[in-house]
């Protein structure tokens, strides 16, 4: 069965996941409007920026983020200068890993379901007294609940299915960076393989019935 | 009144426009499809914006390019029907309503009954827009713009979606709204029938141009021609009914050119009936013709006579005491009857379509 440190994995990653999930839709949702709406000629170098996630090796990703964040580093030298130390090897620098990694998976939903939405709804809501920051909370941001749903269920699955990116800029950090996918790594090596199927088995079905729910209760919206 | 200029210049299409409108009543934008009707509503909602502006509604200046002047859509003090309801699908039909009332601050219980009464749609009230049919849907629509307390009222083809049957379920609320509401309109249409049926002035456009804007009933006479509908061409009369003939269910109007008797269910007397009166239905001859089936036989002059769609027709204008109207012969019959600007006739007017009751 479990033991206190297989807890305080999955303690640690639930909060993990939450926490990026809840900074990407405040951070994805204004980026990802911007991407639906834009006619400026730079939206298919963001686009593309959002969506390389998709594509890179984690240990890129990872290896980018630990240079970045690094004692020579750009990021490295701002964290420094504030006081607040390196980030690599914490819970915040986990964070923004998370947050780069799992970009796509929020940005991309909402992107396409305020697409969806078209103008139209939008030059009603004017003629109807509506500014446009009104119309963008009572009009579209319901109107675009679907992408939400399916962002917030992907942006969270896939936080907490990451391991690469945690490896390279996490390391295994018990109580601090260990989520469970590094815990099961763990024990795999250990060769405890009763407390890996024991996690490993959690998250396939965990994520089973996420995917489950999102695609019974939100079927409107074509998850990519 | 409205006084509007606008310069649009897109790939493929220019459009200079300068109109001065009535400031009351329906005044349609009438064209083909891509003839601009469309591009100036929205400019005058402010949904697009175009150089060299200038636009003012009965007093309120929305936009004026020369001093900087751009009042944004949702200040504009107007009401918008879209072509196919644009109904919010997250909110009911009350929250559509409701959406209008918390934005206008606007709670009077005695605008919005009589807003629901007058378009028939209080037992719509908890219904999901997804339930609507067509027609009920654009009938909200229209609510919702009207409680907006518009000082004009923007129609963008709001029949042109629904089929037939629909139109008809429709059309008489708009006649009510024009009959019962001070709201000018403008009403955008490609269809001949809705404009002869509610327009009070008319502007035809035409791949931009402005070919001709003026009240309805002139307009429509000379705007069905230059349309190419030569064969659908026909001329708006408007009467008062002055006798019912119940037995052979006849009801005599009184019109400018003389009295008219159309096939009819009675109607009060008084009432105000519109006609339209297609010229092919209307054949000329010089006396008072006797002993023939055809009704209706008004005196008049010819006004003008102008090429009809073949070369073996002609329009003839006419001017039936002050009201136009128009008759199709061949050429060779106005040859024979020597027709000319001025030469009084007599116009039979073997049918005539009731399009309206005032």
């Amino acid at each position: 069965m479990l033991d206190a440190e297989d807890w305080g994995a999955i303690w640690l990653t639930l909060k993990l996941a939450t926490i990026v999930t809840i900074l990407l839709l405040l951070l994805g949702t204004p980026i990802a409007w911007w991407l639906a709406r834009t006619r400026s000629r730079l939206k298919s170098a963001i686009g593309a920026v959002v969506a390389l996630p998709l594509v890179l090796p984690p240990s890129v990703l990872g290896f980018y983020l630990l240079v970045t964040m690094g004692p020579h580093g750009p990021v490295g030298h701002l964290t420094q200068w504030l006081g607040i130390g390196l980030l690599p090897f914490t819970f915040p620098g986990l964070v923004i890993g998370s947050l780069v990694y799992s970009m796509p998976f929020v940005i991309q939903p909402l992107q396409n379901a305020f697409e969806a939405i078209g103008e139209r709804p939008l030059e009603v809501a004017a003629t109807l007294r509506a500014s446009p920051l009104d119309t963008f909370f009572h009009v579209a941001l319901p109107l675009a609940k679907p992408g939400f749903i399916t962002a917030a269920t992907l942006g969270f699955a896939h936080t907490i299915g990451e391991f690469g990116v945690v490896l390279m800029i996490g390391g295994n950090v018990p109580k601090l960076t260990r989520v469970v996918s590094v815990q099961i790594y763990g024990h795999v090596e250990a060769l405890e393989y009763a407390q890996a199927h024991w996690l490993a088995g959690g998250m396939l079905v965990m994520s089973f019935i996420a995917l489950l729910l999102l695609y019974t209760f939100n079927p409107t919206r074509v998850v990519k | 009144m409205i006084t509007l200029r606008f310069d649009v210049a897109r790939k493929g299409f220019a459009m200079n426009v300068a109109l001065a409108l009535p400031g009351r009543g329906v005044t349609a934008l009438f064209g083909h499809s891509g003839s601009g009707k469309t591009t100036l509503l929205r400019a005058v909602a402010g949904l697009e914006r175009h150089r060299n502006g200038y636009l003012e509604v009965n007093g309120a200046l929305w936009q004026d390019d020369a001093r900087g002047v751009f009042v944004p859509t949702h200040q504009r003090a107007l009401g918008y029907v879209f072509q196919e309801a644009s109904l919010f699908s997250h909110l009911s039909v009350r929250g559509n309503l409701d959406f209008v009332l918390k934005r206008t601050g606007n709670n009077s219980a005695a605008l919005f009954d009589h807003v629901l009464a007058l378009l028939g749609i209080e037992h719509l009230l908890a219904r999901r827009t997804t339930d609507l049919s067509g027609g009920e849907r654009q009938r909200v629509a229209i609510a919702r713009a009207l409680l907006t307390r518009p000082a004009i009222l923007l129609m963008d083809e709001p029949l042109a979606a629904l089929d037939g049957k629909r139109k008809e379920e429709v059309l008489p609320y708009l006649e009510r709204i024009h009959a019962e509401l001070d709201i000018p309109m403008l009403y955008v249409s490609h269809a001949a029938e809705e404009v002869a049926r509610l327009a009070d002035h008319v502007v035809l456009l035409d791949n931009g141009n402005v070919l001709a804007s003026g009240p309805a009933a002139d307009t429509l006479a000379r705007l069905d021609l230059s349309m190419g509908l030569a064969d659908d061409a026909g001329a708006l009369v408007e009467g008062v009914v002055t006798a019912v003939d119940a037995a052979y269910g006849l009801l005599q109007l009184e019109a400018a050119g003389g009295s008219v008797y159309v096939a009819h269910e009675p109607l009060a007397l008084g009432t105000r009936l519109r006609l339209r009166i297609l010229a092919r239905d209307v054949s000329l001859s010089l006396q008072r013709p006797v002993d023939s089936s055809v009704l209706n036989q008004l005196q008049a002059t010819v006004a003008a006579l102008w090429p009809a769609h073949t070369p073996a027709h002609v329009i003839v204008k006419l001017d039936a005491g002050g009201t136009a109207m128009l008759a199709r012969i061949t050429r060779r019959s106005c040859d024979a009857l020597a027709l000319e600007q001025g030469k009084p006739v007599w116009a039979q007017v073997k049918a005539a379509a009731l399009l309206s009751i005032k």
